[in-house]
């Protein structure tokens, strides 16, 4: 590789269009560009939705409205942003609002958590503070190394995907402590009764949900290129850009990824069980999901 | 073992016996739910003092506030004189272990669970608590599928003894174990007592209550919807008849 990361970065930072999303789906949508799918084309991706909903009437799933919803509302929400992202990211448009962006990102994050998770007692202020320490990182990292350079193109798309993906993953760890430590109370109060503070009574409970956690964002980091095209870079090839210089993005792109699960993973594991015990070494009252 | 009418050593300036725990006008509201209501109560320490009553009668919870896994709403539990609120909790801990109603080892062997009361215990010391409890060193070597319930509660109150505690709470302990390795528990407990340790044991067998107590009533604190019974609910309940209205 001839190029050095920064300069290659400036390179495809100029030639990018709109498109890094959260997860796999980055398509790089030039308005000129050959990769412009049009309304056509987003209404022939329906097709396998529909066959979706016919598998789920007929096998009597009863995914049909869950279905239907998600896509309706997958439509509006990304057509609305994709409208206000014109805004944001026109020429003239200051950075300032690409910052006040990546902010209710992180607000909308922390409400996204709470929602998913409602059984965790205090989740929404952790998540928050997740959210926020991970967009601090790894935008820092991003910029402050002069990965990418800080414009409204490479600000918004790159803290959605870590902001996005460390989301899901807080999720699952949130999730996982609490239930752990309440499927398993008796286990920790009779490790607490041996006179076990709270962090070393809850330490194997806590390891358990911080794994489970982070080992999908671990396989998929391992299993790139191998099983898919992540597709930060499969949008960047779909718009030109050499595959090897793609791949040095997308590495880029996986490895501040996979940081940032693990920070949100830690504050929020650490910082949830904390709130589960008491000062004083109890273990809180967990009530099941309904 | 006394309860708050035989407090008459209070007004009559007689030296308090050794009293181990003492509930002072203790409540605990969970949820909006009482389940301790004003409680009275002074344990003696040494021997077996069995806390007796029906499910749901809240004599758990009162064991539960001797090691401080609960607090009281309002009211004092004192351990030896002092307010347990004010100490370490987890050195009291210690000094006041626990077994629980259902067997509960961690992932590992036996030695693995020994090791979480005692980090760094030599296999000498750890073959040692176990034949105290009456289990072979070789149990060591074992995990907690390859025990039997009663080998598994043995386990347990061998982890609880690592920590030397100086009491010994038992949350019906036997209740989920078989009539032969209840006894040999009991057994057990008779000579943990003898050695000078003082057990407190909830339960509601009342045969239990009076093998363990070898029919001292004196012995049995009765607890009924949250409150220590009068001699009277006691003579009624441990007679396993209705109280006299």
């Amino acid at each position: 590789m001839s190029l050095s990361l920064p300069v290659l970065s400036h390179q495809l930072s100029a030639g990018l269009s709109v498109g890094l999303s959260g997860r796999a789906s980055g398509l790089v949508l030039g308005s000129e560009s050959s990769s412009s799918i049009g309304w056509y084309g987003l209404a022939a991706s329906l097709v396998l939705v529909v066959v979706a909903l016919a598998v789920s009437w007929r096998l009597q799933l009863g995914l049909e409205r869950s279905m239907l919803w998600s896509c309706a509302r997958a439509g509006v929400q990304l057509l609305v942003t994709g409208w206000a992202l014109t805004l944001v990211l026109h020429p003239d448009a200051s950075i300032v609002w690409s910052w006040l962006w990546v902010i209710a990102m992180v607000f909308v994050a922390g409400l996204t958590v709470r929602n998913r998770a409602p059984e965790v007692p205090g989740i929404f202020p952790l998540a928050l503070a997740a959210t926020a320490v991970v967009g601090a990182i790894s935008l820092g990292v991003i910029f402050g190394f002069h990965i990418f350079p800080v414009e409204a193109r490479t600000v918004i798309p790159l803290a959605g995907m870590m902001i996005g993906n460390s989301m899901t993953s807080v999720v699952v760890a949130a999730r996982r402590v609490t239930g752990e430590l309440r499927d398993k109370r008796l286990e920790v109060e009779a490790r607490l009764a041996l006179g076990l503070s709270w962090q070393e009574a809850s330490r194997p409970y806590l390891r358990e949900a911080m794994r489970t956690a982070m080992i999908p964002q671990i396989e998929s980091t391992k299993a790139v290129g191998l099983v898919f095209l992540p597709g930060a870079m499969t949008g960047l090839i779909l718009a030109g850009v050499s595959p090897v210089d793609a791949v040095q993005v997308q590495l880029a792109i996986m490895y501040l990824i996979l940081g940032s699960v693990a920070c949100s993973v830690t504050v929020v594991g650490v910082g949830l069980t904390r709130r589960l015990f008491t000062p004083d070494s109890r273990l809180v009252r967990l009530t099941r999901p309904a | 073992m006394s309860r708050r009418k035989t407090w008459k050593w209070q007004a009559a300036g007689v030296p308090e016996p050794s009293t181990c725990f003492r509930f002072e006008d203790v409540s605990l509201v969970v949820d909006g739910a009482g389940i301790l209501d004003h409680v009275d109560l002074a344990i003696e320490t040494g021997g077996i003092t069995v806390i007796a009553g029906p499910s749901g009668s809240g004599k758990s919870t009162l064991l539960r506030l001797c090691n401080r896994l609960e607090v009281p709403t309002s009211g004092t539990v004192r351990y030896l004189g002092h307010d347990i609120a004010g100490l370490d909790p987890l050195d009291h801990r210690r000094r006041v272990g626990m077994v629980f109603q259902q067997p509960t080892l961690f992932a590992g062997t036996v030695r693995d669970n020994l090791l979480v009361a005692a980090p760094g215990t030599g296999d000498d010391d750890l073959g040692a608590v176990l034949q105290r409890v009456s289990l072979d060193p070789e149990f060591l070597d074992r995990t907690g599928d390859d025990l039997s319930g009663g080998e598994a509660q043995r386990a347990c109150i061998g982890r609880a003894l690592l920590t030397e505690p100086e009491v010994l709470l038992m949350d019906e302990a036997t209740s989920a174990l078989d009539p032969d390795a209840r006894r040999a528990i009991e057994g057990l407990a008779g000579d943990l007592a003898a050695e000078g340790l003082t057990l407190l044991w909830v339960t509601h067998d009342l045969e239990q209550a009076q093998r363990l107590t070898e029919g001292q009533t004196d012995r049995v604190v009765v607890i009924l919807d949250g409150r220590i019974a009068d001699d009277d609910a006691t003579a009624a309940f441990l007679s396993d008849r209705p109280p006299e209205p």
